[in-house]
């Protein structure tokens, strides 16, 4: 077993064991630490992907950014609702749709599987070639909704003025 | 460690985030639940890249795109949670259902 395996295995268990740990967790801030465990786990295996830009990215975007807006919302909103907060009652029934879906994609995946190719990395010139030059136009839409999405946050957030 | 071993990692970290979707009731689990989609999509997308034979950063470019849909997604759905918090000191989402037929 080659060195590349023993770390993409190790790395994929800490990334399912703390979703696994996300999506059973009593206490919801545990489980906004289990997920900040997961997703630099997933940043892992972006290295291992060759994907040097993207691992970073994953880390500062989700480590960074997300899972402390998570953290602030758990905080603004009681904790002690969450204690006592259960799963549904077709939790049974979501057990068997996820489990479809696994079997399903999975099956697919190793059925339709391509031919072994070897991994080769991006540089980063083309990177932002493809960003800048080929993919500009979305590029630029995408910065357009971060901006609504920043500004509608604040609008839906923000206290009622008093009339 | 070939495309399929990621393939399958993907698959099943996009199950675990339909279970959490699907079984969670507080509002703010179901949007962690939902980065685990959206980062089984990346991973998926990535592997992809790598092993793919032509146009990888295609590959990487779109990972870059679902990163930022999921950080503006974050922002706003986090804003609606703290108004419902407000309105209604609760983010139980089976109680939010003045929308449901």
């Amino acid at each position: 077993m080659s060195l590349s395996l023993v770390v993409f295995y190790l790395l994929g268990a800490i990334c399912l064991g703390g979703a696994v740990g996300v999506v059973v967790s009593r206490n919801v801030v545990y489980a906004a630490l289990l997920l900040l465990v997961s997703l630099i786990a997933v940043a892992g295996l972006y290295l291992l992907l060759l994907a040097e830009f993207l691992a970073l990215v994953q880390l500062l975007i989700y480590g960074g950014a997300i899972t402390i807006v998570v953290l602030f919302v758990i905080m603004l909103t009681r904790v002690q609702e969450f204690r006592a907060m259960t799963d549904n009652p077709q939790w049974p029934l979501a057990i068997v749709t996820s489990l479809a879906v696994f079997a399903l994609l999975a099956a697919a995946m190793i059925k339709g599987a391509p031919s072994e190719t070897t991994r080769q990395s991006v540089d980063f010139q083309e990177l932002g070639d493809g960003l800048f030059a080929q993919w500009a136009v979305p590029f630029e839409v995408a910065s357009l909704v971060l901006l609504v999405a920043l500004i509608g946050a604040i609008v839906i957030a923000r206290e009622k003025e008093i009339e | 460690m070939s495309l399929i071993h990621f393939q399958v990692l993907s698959a099943a970290l996009f199950s675990i985030g339909i279970y959490g979707v699907l079984a969670r009731r507080s509002a703010v689990l179901i949007l962690l639940s939902l980065e685990l989609m959206l980062n089984a999509v990346n991973i998926n997308l990535i592997a992809f890249a790598a092993y793919g034979q032509q146009a990888q950063a295609t590959g990487q470019i779109i990972a870059i795109f679902v990163i930022t849909v999921a950080a503006a997604e974050v922002g706003l759905a986090m804003a609606i949670i703290l108004r419902l918090f407000r309105d209604r000191a609760s983010v139980d989402v089976d109680e939010v259902d003045l929308m449901k037929w």
